[in-house]
């Protein structure tokens, strides 16, 4: 008999560690993967590389030269920020823009804050909205999807900003809208960045998220709920104006943010009522931008901003305590 | 139909029952065994033998220290060797009465035949005595002097007793043994408790994973023709065999913080501690003995033994085959909330409930990483609190607001430490915590009848 081991219960642990559930995330991304390589072809392919590749470099370096701690890069999160970063992309987006967009990620919006657990915003939101700032005309002229199996890929504007510039010009929504069909928005036929493509895969991803027990559907839910409800609302005043509910939940990353942005454990609430708020937020304010922003796309910045207000809603939305009022 | 549980929280850990086909068979006695005074909440006995006397088993040989403690009987016949401190299980010494056996001499009186008694005795009074002499304690792991619980304070009125089958840590067999194999003697100890506490409603309750024992304790319900006890089928979750998580389910009632059961009109005694009353009362026979589940998947022999109170860990170890040179852990109770053994030459008493054995893959720890915010153990806290906040309260030494998030409500059932996927040692912490707030408030309580004794004077 060797020495034996004393310490206090519970002396045993269930199988879920900080890895194992960033492999379940990863694993829900893979269909969106797929999905926006065979669409966008290998300069997609580029771009998820470049941004992995960077985001988890710089995790390495940084917690080994600057910090001097151990790696974190282990725990795959940095994987993660890297593919929803790229995800969040033109497929064009240059290299060296990729991985500019990974050291504000990775460098600015998660390592400043200690690493893991301590960030306040979702760092591939982050570099994803200081690409946009820094570099708008590449970050909103998108090419319509060439895919692996070519077709003559043509430039334009995104779906949301076609609206925006039509109305501008005068144009009413249901002339502007008549180009697109909703299944071209379901199955990926239509520009954008590349996780905007492909709703029925992402939303593949997000079940299996849900089923696994990793995140629970709420936030999303309540997103989704808020943005039918308000564009509901105003599309029913005035159709000319206001895009409809189905548009609004199939364009602009609503599905890509809505389910694997907002859910983001580090960065959204942790109590169910928390979480409700925090959807609804997020829906409201992304519609507000939609409407009457400058930006055609407003789930990053509604993100964002509801990201900040995360510490007052654990203060306020508290679970019930047993056996008190 | 949805199955019956508590309202908040619980995990779902595997529930290992590898033990569960083992009959119970007695352990043959020790050679020595040593019987503490200090084996249930509340004062420790007073010893009543003195070295060299002849004892026989079932003899009273430490008496009460207090309102809040329990007769201790030998469980063997001897010579009374030593009476003096002893490393316990943690190996922290406490007083222990030696007694060397010889032979197995029951003391006059007891009814060692398996006759079953089912007529009730008609003194209440008489009965919770009986259980007092009996030296009864909560055998679910509490130890707390049983007929206490059943001399509910004036004002409050008990309205069900409930009967704890749930046995929710992995692993454990015993009570699930004890279900199957004296179910009668469960049940009329049921009816008993049920009787005294004033012909209230009773609920056996026992998890779904336990079919057979369902079954059976139904079967037994319907042929001695009791009235007022049910079977209720419980979903499984763990920490459904926590009192207010049992209460929770059963009543749908939330007894408050720092309150008891009765509060709410609740009385809970386990399974083994309903076949002690049986024993107690109708056979006059007080615990000397209880069942042991000795398990683990790296032990080679799993059983429930009947084990004599006093036994020396060791003696029981060596004779199923010694300590397998894999094992890395030792647990005096399940997994969840059982004690790591420190000790192996001390005794067992009245609330050892298994033996559990692990190796250092099952058991070990990983290095804690930062908290990911998941919300993990608060969703798994039974108790409705956040650990993710408590953890950082206790590492900040913050009383104050250790107190205002109830930490002192805890029931430390590792649900938080069990979820955590960045390993944090949540419960760890938690417990310092609620140490440092409980000591708060007695400090408090303490300052405040100072100050109303002097405004008297």
């Amino acid at each position: 008999m060797s020495t034996l081991i004393v310490s206090p219960s519970p002396h045993i642990h269930s199988k879920d560690s900080t890895k194992s559930l960033m492999r379940d995330v990863v694993i829900a991304l893979v269909p969106a993967i797929i999905c926006s390589v065979i669409f966008y072809g290998w300069q997609e392919l580029l771009v998820l590389g470049v941004s992995v590749a960077s985001c988890v470099l710089l995790e390495w370096a940084i917690t080994k030269y600057m910090l001097k701690q151990p790696s974190t890069v282990g725990d795959l999160s940095a994987v993660i920020t890297g593919i929803l970063l790229a995800l969040n992309l033109p497929y064009t987006t240059p290299w060296w823009m990729v991985f500019i967009g990974a050291v504000v990620a990775i460098g600015v919006a998660k390592m400043t804050f200690g690493g893991i657990g301590q960030n306040i915003w979702n760092p591939a939101l982050v570099g994803r909205v200081f690409l946009l700032v820094s570099f708008p005309t590449y970050m909103t002229s998108w090419s319509q999807p060439q895919g692996l199996f070519g077709v003559d890929a043509v430039s334009g504007p995104t779906p949301l900003g076609t609206i925006q510039e039509g109305l501008m010009q005068g144009s009413t929504v249901q002339e502007l809208t008549a180009s697109f069909n909703y299944k071209d928005l379901l199955f990926a036929n239509l520009g954008g960045s590349a996780g905007e493509v492909c709703a029925l895969a992402l939303l593949a991803g997000f079940v299996y998220l849900c089923v696994r027990r990793v995140i629970k559907p709420w936030i999303t839910l309540s997103i989704f709920a808020t943005v039918a409800l308000t564009s509901l609302i105003f599309w029913g005043i005035d159709p000319a104006r206001f895009t409809d509910p189905l548009f609004n939940l199939l364009t602009g990353g609503l599905i890509l943010g809505a389910c694997f942005m907002a859910t983001d454990y580090v960065t959204s609430p942790m109590s169910l009522w928390g979480g409700v708020i925090f959807g609804v937020g997020i829906g409201f304010l992304t519609m507000m931008i939609r409407y009457f922003g400058s930006y055609p796309e407003g789930v990053s910045f509604a993100i964002l901003i509801m990201n900040s207000v995360v510490p007052l809603l654990n203060m306020w939305f508290k679970q019930k305590k047993f056996g008190r009022k | 139909m949805r199955k019956p549980t508590f309202s908040m929280g619980g995990v779902h850990p595997h529930d290992n029952k590898i033990s569960r086909e083992c009959a119970i068979q007695p352990l043959p006695l020790a050679p020595v065994v040593y019987i503490s005074v200090a084996q249930h909440i509340g004062a420790p006995s007073v010893p009543c033998v003195a070295v060299g006397d002849k004892v026989k088993v079932g003899q009273v040989i430490a008496e009460p220290g207090g309102f809040v403690s329990a007769y201790i009987h030998s469980s063997v016949s001897g010579t009374v060797k030593s009476i003096g401190p002893r490393p316990d299980l943690a190996g922290r010494p406490s007083t222990h009465i030696e007694i060397a056996v010889e032979g197995d001499e029951w003391l006059e009186g007891i009814d060692t035949t398996d006759t079953l008694i089912t007529t009730l005795p008609e003194d209440n009074k008489a009965t919770v005595e009986k259980i007092k002499l009996g030296g009864v304690v909560g055998l679910g792991g509490a130890t707390f002097p049983t007929h206490v619980k059943l001399s509910p304070p004036p004002g409050s009125k008990c309205e069900r007793v409930i009967i704890n089958g749930c046995e929710c840590e992995p692993y454990l067999t015993s009570d699930f043994r004890t279900l199957l194999e004296k179910g009668e003697q469960v049940v009329v100890g049921a009816a008993i408790l049920r009787k005294v506490m004033g012909d209230v409603p009773c609920t056996i309750a026992i998890e779904e994973n336990k079919p057979e024992a369902i079954a059976h304790i139904k079967e037994v319900i319907a042929k001695l023709g009791y009235e007022g006890i049910e079977v209720m089928s419980m979903k499984m979750r763990y920490p459904q065999g926590g009192e207010k998580q049992l209460i929770d389910a059963v009543m749908h009632r939330q007894v408050g913080s720092g309150a008891l059961p009765i509060s709410v009109g609740a009385v809970v005694q386990n399974v083994a501690t309903a076949l002690a009353v049986y024993d107690a009362v109708q056979k006059n026979k007080p615990i000397v003995d209880n069942s042991v589940t000795v398990t683990g998947e790296c032990f080679p022999k799993q059983a429930n033994l009947l084990v004599r109170v006093g036994t020396p860990l060791r003696y029981i170890v060596d004779y199923l085959g010694g300590v397998p040179e894999n094992a890395a852990k030792i647990i005096s109770g399940g997994p969840m909330m059982g004690r790591a053994v420190a000790n192996l030459d001390a005794a067992t008493v009245k609330g050892t409930g298994a033996l559990l054995f692990l190796t250092e893959e099952q058991t070990r720890r990983a290095p804690e990483s930062n908290c990911i915010r998941c919300g993990k153990c608060a969703d798994a806290c039974p108790m409705g609190l956040e650990p993710f906040l408590l953890v950082r309260l206790s590492r900040a030494k913050d009383v104050e607001a250790l107190e205002a998030n109830a930490a002192q409500d805890c029931i430390e059932c590792g649900c938080c430490l069990y979820s955590c996927p960045a390993h944090i040692q949540l419960l760890d912490s938690i417990r310092i915590g609620k140490g440092s707030v409980l000591g708060a408030i007695r400090a408090r309580a303490a300052a405040a009848k100072a100050a109303a004794e002097a405004a008297k004077k």
